[in-house]
Order: C-alpha cells, then structure tokens, then sequence
C-alpha cells in the first residue's frame, strides 16, 4: 500500500501511465472529501450491484404469477416489500427492474453525449457556415418537448426497450452539443491551440487531442445530471405503455400498472416509486460531486 | 537577401461593422541569424505583425516573404519546420490537460518524425530542465519553467525562425533574465533568427541587433544597436520612449 502511494504521489512521474494515475488519484481525494458525493456513488454502485447479482439476490421470479398471493401488503413474511396484483414479488421486480433501467441508462449515455460532443466541438471549431447549420439542426431538436418528441418517434418505430433507448438518445443529445460547443469557443481561440496549430496539427488532431479533453468534464457532468431525466423519461414512456413491455419488470411500468389500486394498495406503485426517486438522487448528487473535481476552472489549481 | 522580409503590410480587423487598421504600410527586413525587435506600447500593432506571419491576422495588404517565398495560405507544413513562435503567456500557451511529454512530442508525430524519446529529453536538457520533468503536467510548474517548454517546443521542429512575442513579460525579475540569456545562447548555438515583439526597451537593447519603433500601427523609426546605445534617435516619440526606459537600461 504504502510503495503504491509512493508510486502515486512521485512529483516526477517516470511513465505516461504514472502520471494519469496520480491525476487520478487526486482527483478521487478530492471527490472522497465531499460526503453527499460519495452517498450519490454508493447508491449508483449499488444499483450497478443490484442489476449484476439480480438473480441471486431476488427470493422470487419476478414475472411467475402466483393469484393466490396477490396484493400482500408490506412486511408479509416472504415478501417484504408486498405483491402486486399478479402476486409477484415487488422486491424481486424491483431487483429485475434495475437491469432494464440500468440498460436504458448505459445505451442512452453511450450515444446521445458521444454524437452531441462530436457535434458541438466541430460547430464550434470550425465556425461559419458548418456553426450555423450544425446548430440550427440542434435548435430544431432542442425545439420540441423531449418527451413529446420521444413518444412521436416511439409511435412511429412501434413500442419496445431498443426503441425507447432510440427515441431517448435522439432526443437527449441537442444539449450536449450546446455544452461542448460553448467549451470549444472559449477554448478555440486559447495560445496553446494556436501554438499547436501553428506545428501544422490537423483540424481532427485539434478537435480529437486538443479540444474535446477540455469539453469532456463539462459533458460528463451533464451526463451524470441528466442520468435521472433519462430514468424518469424510461419510465414515463413505459407508464405509458410506449417503452418497455409487460410482462418485463420496469419500474415506470410497474408504477403505472399500480395507479388503479394507489389508494388501497399503496405500495405497488410507491416501492418502484421510490427506486426511482432514490437512484435519481443518487445519480444527481454523483454529478455534483463529479462537477467540483472536474471543473476545468476549478482543476489543477 | 534577407531572411524575412515584410513589404508594405497592413492588417485590418472586421468586427461587428466597425473596421480596426492595426498595421499600416509597415516594412521590415531580418537577416538570417539576426535578432530583430519590434516596440512600442500597447495596441502599436507590433504583436499583430507577428500573427499575420502565422497566418493568424487578416493580410489586407502587402507581402510577406520568407526566404525569398511569398507564404502560401494557409500556412502548410513546410513553414511549421521554418517558423516557430513563443508566446507571451506561458499559463496559457501549454494545454492544461496534457504532459510535457505530449506538448514536446505533438510537433514529432505531426510530421511524421521518429525517434521521440531521445529528443524530447535532449529538448529538455537544452532549455535546462531536468529530463525528471517529462510526465509532469503545466501546473506542477513554475511560470519560467513553463515558458522553457513553450521555447523547447518551438524548437521541436528545428525551425531557422523564432518569433518571439513579449517572451519574459508574464515572468518575475529574475526569471526574466534567466529566460533571455536562454533565447541568446539558443540563438548563437543554434544560428536562429529571432523576430522579438516588446514594450520593453530593456528587455530589446539586450537581445537586439535592430529595432523597429512603432505606434497606432505604424513604423516610427528603426534604429540599430548602437543609435539606441547612443541615444540617437531622431523621432520624438522613440526618444520619449527611450527615455522612459533609460534608467532600468543602464542598471542592466
């Protein structure tokens, strides 16, 4: 351990691999001193957790119906979060549940911030015309209500996840277009692009090396942000019955099929209910943290 | 013939309807492996002459000719390996996010040269910085160790030119000196031509051969070594801007 801190703490760093890992490190001292970050981390590793152990976890199958059991209240032996109108377990659904949402959550960050970085850092680099209709198309998305927007292209594909995910990356990527491109103005026209420029570098060596390192923290920030809009989007479109389809346990689902019975059987929509709300949380406290160690104008001081 | 020569250029900024003549009519020529200064104070256009050979300012008139060669535009790679630039600022000048070892082997792999790891650490080695410092970042030093890998990567590329933009004016006094007489044994070991921009008289009476004095964009005088060493300046301006230097001039 303690040759390890050595290694990470060494003011001169022998290889490119050393370096990045003592900025790594500091920045995770950093993070670790902020308490509401570190629960907003528990909680996502622990949805990541929950979804990887699911099957092991979860006491019940969570789409077997069972009549006899239905509508148990919480605190039952057996089932301690109660059953829903089909009798399945709500904990074991919310176990099973965490894998779709955490499925949606990763497809959607792995294509909407990728195509808005690409998008904002080249309209922003290169300026003039390539700005304007690059950012004109962005407004055009931007334009219309995200959900609105989702359903529309969610009824024309027809329901279903792979769908949904589509309709929510293709909706949710105009702002970080705006993001990176707002990053590369401020950066484009800085003495340490112009000198590089100057070596005969090439406008994708820039973009690429250069200037998305410095739109990066900006966007993973937003990212992690806008982690709850996505779940809540999932679970909107699914409420609706436009996302995911029953029998399969999503939570936004799960809280709709629980909207009849709300006022007798309170805690079939409020248990997925609450998933939400707390992965939400965590999601949300996660990016804040996130946003003090990674601010540019904050870092490196 | 001289190593660049700068023909009746002006410079002319468009922004927002309003039109900004930072250069006009200037002409200047540097001889290979002189060292050339351009002063006057803020806004004299004398940095915007710089730039406009980097291609960075809009030419609206006149030529510029290195080597004889009007520059093409846009620059390409060939003046890359001709003509190198340091700037003022050396906080901003290096990328926040990137190691020495990046900044000095950017330039190499630009153009496609082998052999990196011997000659970023002899880079370091002539500008005297310890090889150790490879894989530290920008902010893990000082400003005049900054501005000695800003000058390490200018000559990355083996390049004949150095412009030189108000180099030691971000740093403290003594780090200053250091700085200059660095660029000086540089450009003795290694036959550079220096072009140096600054609004310091001292700071160009001890790394010049000849100066340009300029104002509102204008050239005012050029003098050589010896007219600024015995004050025979025959603009009144040059002399009110000699003479507002003097002192730190003659402690040096």
């Amino acid at each position: 351990m303690t040759t390890l801190n050595t290694w990470l703490m060494d003011p001169n760093p022998k290889s490119r691999l050393q370096s990045r890992a003592a900025q790594t490190w500091l920045t995770w001292l950093r993070f670790r001193r902020n308490p509401l970050a570190m629960i907003g981390l528990i909680i996502s590793l622990a949805l990541i957790f929950m979804s990887i152990f699911a099957p092991l976890l979860a006491p019940y199958d969570p789409i077997t119906q069972s009549l006899a059991d239905r509508l148990q209240p919480p605190l039952t032996p057996g089932h301690w979060m109660g059953t829903d109108d089909f009798g399945r377990d709500i904990w074991s659904r919310i176990l099973f549940g965490s894998r779709i949402t955490l499925y949606i959550v990763l497809l959607v960050i792995l294509t909407a911030p990728i195509v808005g970085l690409i998008i904002g850092t080249v309209a922003g680099y290169f300026g003039g015309w390539v700005d304007a209709v690059l950012m004109r198309i962005t407004d055009i998305f931007l334009a219309f209500p995200k959900l609105i927007l989702a359903l529309a292209l969610v009824a024309v594909l027809g329901p279903g996840m792979v769908n949904a995910v589509l309709a929510i990356a293709l909706t949710s990527w105009p702002p970080y277009a705006r993001v990176a491109r707002a990053e590369t103005l401020t950066v484009r026209n800085s003495d340490y692009i112009a000198a590089t420029r100057l070596q005969g570098a090439s406008a994708t060596r820039l973009i690429w090396g250069h200037i998305m390192p410095m739109c990066l923290p900006s966007v993973i920030i937003r990212v992690t942000l806008d982690m709850a809009g996505v779940i809540l989007t999932a679970a909107g479109l699914g409420f609706l019955g436009l996302g995911v389809q029953p029998p399969l346990p999503e939570w936004g689902l799960m809280i709709s099929a629980g909207r009849k019975f709300l006022f007798e059987q309170w805690w079939v929509a409020t248990m997925p209910g609450l998933a939400i709300f707390i992965v939400s949380l965590g999601f949300n406290l996660l990016g804040d943290g996130l946003r003090d160690v990674l601010d540019p104008r904050s870092a490196g001081k | 013939m001289a190593l660049i020569e700068i023909e009746n250029l002006s410079v002319t900024f468009h922004t927002s309807g309003r039109h900004v003549r930072a250069v006009e009519n200037v002409s200047l020529k540097v001889e290979a492996q002189q060292s050339f200064g351009l002063v006057g104070e803020s806004g004299s256009g004398k940095s915007t002459i710089l730039r406009a050979i980097c291609g960075m300012a809009p030419i609206t008139g006149g030529q510029i000719r290195i080597d004889g060669k009007p520059l093409p535009t846009p620059r390409g790679p060939n003046f890359a390996k001709q003509v190198q630039m340091v700037f003022q600022d050396p906080y901003a000048s290096l990328h926040p996010r990137h190691t020495i070892d990046r900044v000095l082997s950017e330039p190499l792999a630009i153009h496609g040269q082998t052999g990196s790891d011997a000659k970023i650490e002899q880079a370091l080695i002539d500008v005297g910085l310890p090889p150790a410092f490879r894989f530290r970042y920008p902010h893990q030093l000082s400003g005049g160790q900054r501005q000695r890998v800003a000058i390490a990567r200018a000559l990355m590329l083996r390049p004949q030119i150095l412009l030189l933009d108000e180099p030691t004016s971000a740093l403290d006094a003594s780090v200053q000196a250091e700085t200059l007489n660095l660029l000086s044994r540089l450009r003795t070991e290694r036959g550079l031509t220096f072009l140096m921009v600054s609004h310091d008289l001292a700071v160009i009476d001890h790394m010049c051969d000849r100066i340009l004095v300029m104002q509102h964009g204008r050239a005012v005088e050029e003098l050589s070594r010896e007219a600024l060493a015995t004050a025979a300046m025959t603009t009144p301006y040059a002399r009110a801007l000699f003479t507002a230097s003097a002192d730190r001039m003659l402690e040096g």
